[in-house]
C-alpha cells in the first residue's frame, strides 16, 4: 500500500488550479484592462455612474432581504422539525427536498403564475374585497422577494436540520426540568445551537441570490436590473469584456467579505453554541 | 423574595400557548409556502385554456400533447437532449476526477487535507457567475468557442466538488483496516479498489452523481456564457420561451421535470436509506 494518497487528488487540484482558479486570476487581470491602459478605470467608471451604483445596492438590499425572509420562515420550520415525531420528521425533510431539487427555471415560472394578474393572490384580493380590480405583482421588488424567499428557504432549513438532528433532547429537557418555559428554551438553548447553522445558510442564498440571473430577469423584469444582469448585458450585447470581468470581480469581493465574515463569527465561541 | 408564580410570569412574559402557536401555526404555515408553488406549477399544466389563468380553466393535456409533438417542439425536443448529453457528461467527468481525489485524501494527514481541501470546494460558494464569465474569456483567449464540449469541462469543474463532498462524507465512515486487510490477503491494488474500496463508497458516489446531474440539468450561469447558440440547453429555452410569449408548454415542461425530479428522489431515497 501507498504511503501517500496524494497522488490520487493530484487530478482533481489540477482540475481546479487549471480550470476555476487561473480564469478567476485572469478574471481580475482582465478588469484592469481599459481604453488608456492598465489601471482602474472599469472600477471607477462602474461604480462613479449613478445607475449602477443604485443596481449594487439593490442588489444587496435584495441578498439581505432575501436573507432575513427565509431566516424568518426558516426558523418556524426547523422548530416544526424540533418538535416533531419520526415520521413528521421524514415528511419535513422530503418536502424541503422537492423544490430544492426542482428546477430554478421551473420555479420561477410557478411564481409568474402566481405574482401575475390572473394569479391566485389577485384573484383572492379581488374575491374579498380588497383590492379594486386584478394586480400584477411581477416586476416589483416584494414579488421578487416573495419568489426569491420560497426559492432560497431549503437553503437555510437544511442546515438547521442537520444539526438540530444531532442535538439530544436531554439539552432542552434539562432546561426544563431548570423550570425555563418554551421560549427560554429558545432563546437560550435552541438558537445558539442553531447559528452555526444559520450563518452556513446565510452564505448559501447570499451565494444563491447572486446567481439568481433567470429568476431576476423574469419576476424583477425590466425595471428592477441586478448586478448578475448587469454582467449578462455587458457580455451579450455592449461586448464590454473587461468591465463586465470588474462587475464580477466586485460580485466576487463581496461574497468573499462575508464568508470570511461569517467564518470569523462561526469560530467565535462566545457567540456560538457547540453543537 | 418573590412568589414563584411571580417569578415564572418573569421568566416567561409570553405564554407557553403562544408559543406552540408559532411552532405549529407558523411553522406549518411556511412548510405550504415553501411547497405550494410546487403544486401550483403542476396543476397549471392541465389547464385547458390558453393563458396562465389560476385556478385552470378546465382540465385537458393539450399543452402535454403539444410538448411532446416532435415537430410543434422540436427545439425544446433538442435542448431536452442536449441537457440529458451535458448532465451525463457532467457526472461522468465528476466520477473520473472527484472519486480519485476522494480516495487519495482519505489517505492523507489531518493537516495536509485541512490545505487542499477548501481549495477542491471553492467552486461550490464562489459566484458561478463570475466563473461563467472568467471561463469564456479564457477559452476565448486559448482559441475554444463556446460549445456543448466547453459547457460540460465548465459543469465539471463547478459541480465537481459535489461528488467530492459527497463520496468524502462517506469515506470518512470507512475502516482504513478493510483495504489494507485486503492487500495483506495478497490482492493487488487493483482488484482492492474494484472489491473492496469503490463497493464501499457507492452510497455516496451515487448521491454526488445525483446531485451533479440535478445541478447540471438546471444550470443556467455556467452554460449561459459557454455554451454555443446550436446547443441550446433545456433552461435556457425554458427562459427563452418565458421571455417571449408565456408559452403554457412551459407549464407542460415544469410538469415533467417534477415528475421526473420525484421518481429520482424516491429512487435516491430507496438506494440511499440503508446506509443512514
Amino acid at each position: 500500500m501507498k504511503a501517500s494518497g496524494f497522488p490520487y487528488v493530484i487530478p482533481m487540484l489540477l482540475l481546479s488550479v487549471a480550470f476555476f482558479a487561473t480564469p478567476l486570476a485572469v478574471l481580475i487581470g482582465f478588469s484592469f484592462i481599459g481604453p488608456e491602459g492598465v489601471g482602474f478605470h472599469n472600477y471607477a467608471r462602474f461604480l462613479g455612474d449613478a445607475f449602477n451604483y443604485r443596481v449594487l445596492i439593490n442588489t444587496a438590499k435584495l441578498g439581505l432581504q432575501t436573507i432575513v425572509s427565509t431566516t424568518l420562515l426558516g426558523v418556524p420550520i426547523a422548530l416544526l422539525y424540533w418538535h416533531s415525531g419520526k415520521t413528521a420528521r421524514q415528511v419535513i425533510i422530503f418536502l424541503t427536498l422537492i423544490p430544492m431539487l426542482t428546477s430554478n427555471v421551473v420555479r420561477t415560472f410557478a411564481w409568474i403564475v402566481i405574482l401575475g394578474r390572473q394569479g391566485p393572490i389577485s384573484e383572492t384580493f379581488v374575491a374579498l374585497g380588497l383590492a379594486e380590480r386584478p394586480f400584477t405583482l411581477m416586476s416589483t421588488e416584494l414579488g421578487l422577494v416573495m419568489a426569491m424567499c420560497q426559492i432560497d428557504l431549503p437553503l437555510i432549513i437544511l442546515p438547521l436540520i442537520a444539526i438540530l438532528s444531532r442535538i439530544p433532547v436531554t439539552y432542552t429537557e434539562a432546561a426544563q426540568v431548570s423550570g425555563a418555559g418554551p421560549w427560554r428554551i429558545l432563546v437560550t438553548v435552541l438558537l445558539p445551537m442553531m447559528l452555526p447553522g444559520l450563518l452556513a445558510g446565510w452564505i448559501l442564498v447570499f451565494a444563491s441570490t447572486s446567481a439568481s440571473f433567470v429568476t431576476q430577469a423574469v419576476i424583477g423584469g425590466a425595471r428592477n436590473i441586478y448586478v448578475p444582469q448587469l454582467i449578462y448585458r455587458e457580455v451579450g450585447t455592449l461586448f464590454d469584456w473587461p468591465m463586465a470581468s470588474a462587475i464580477a470581480v466586485v460580485l466576487l469581493l463581496s461574497t468573499g467579505i462575508l464568508l470570511v465574515a461569517m467564518t470569523m463569527i462561526s469560530r467565535h465561541r462566545r457567540l456560538v453554541g457547540h453543537a | 423574595m418573590r412568589s414563584s408564580s411571580e417569578n415564572r410570569a418573569l421568566e416567561n412574559p409570553l405564554p407557553a400557548w403562544l408559543y406552540k402557536a408559532f411552532v405549529f401555526g407558523f411553522g406549518s404555515l411556511s412548510l405550504i409556502y415553501l411547497v405550494a408553488p410546487i403544486v401550483i406549477a403542476i396543476t397549471m399544466s392541465f389547464t385547458a385554456g390558453q393563458t396562465l389563468k389560476y385556478p385552470p380553466e378546465g382540465f385537458s393535456l393539450r399543452w402535454y400533447e403539444a410538448l411532446f409533438d416532435p415537430v410543434a417542439s422540436g427545439t425544446e425536443h433538442i435542448a431536452a437532449f442536449n441537457s440529458l448529453k451535458i448532465a451525463g457528461l457532467a457526472v461522468l467527468g465528476s466520477l473520473l476526477f472527484a472519486v480519485p481525489a476522494t480516495i487519495g485524501m482519505a489517505r492523507m494527514k489531518r493537516s495536509a487535507v485541512g490545505t487542499i481541501e477548501p481549495l477542491l470546494l471553492a467552486p461550490l460558494v464562489l459566484p458561478s457567475l463570475a466563473y461563467g464569465l472568467a471561463a469564456l474569456i479564457v477559452a476565448n483567449f486559448v482559441g475554444f468557442q463556446p460549445s456543448l464540449w466547453l459547457t460540460v469541462a465548465g459543469h465539471v469543474v463547478v459541480f465537481g466538488p459535489l461528488m467530492y463532498r459527497a463520496a468524502s462524507v462517506v469515506a470518512q465512515g470507512i475502516n482504513p483496516s478493510l483495504a489494507e486487510a485486503s492487500i495483506v490477503m495478497g490482492a493487488t491494488w487493483f482488484t482492492t479498489l474494484r472489491r473492496v474500496t469503490l463497493p464501499l463508497l457507492l452510497p455516496g458516489i451515487l448521491a454526488g452523481a445525483f446531485l451533479v446531474f440535478i445541478q447540471s440539468l438546471d444550470n443556467v450561469s455556467v452554460s449561459l456564457f459557454l455554451a454555443d447558440a446550436r446547443t441550446t440547453v433545456l433552461p435556457l429555452r425554458m427562459f427563452a420561451l418565458i421571455e417571449e410569449s408565456l408559452d403554457v408548454r412551459v407549464a407542460a415542461m415544469s410538469g415533467v421535470l417534477i415528475c421526473l425530479t420525484l421518481i429520482v428522489l424516491l429512487v435516491a431515497r430507496r438506494v440511499l436509506a440503508p446506509s443512514r
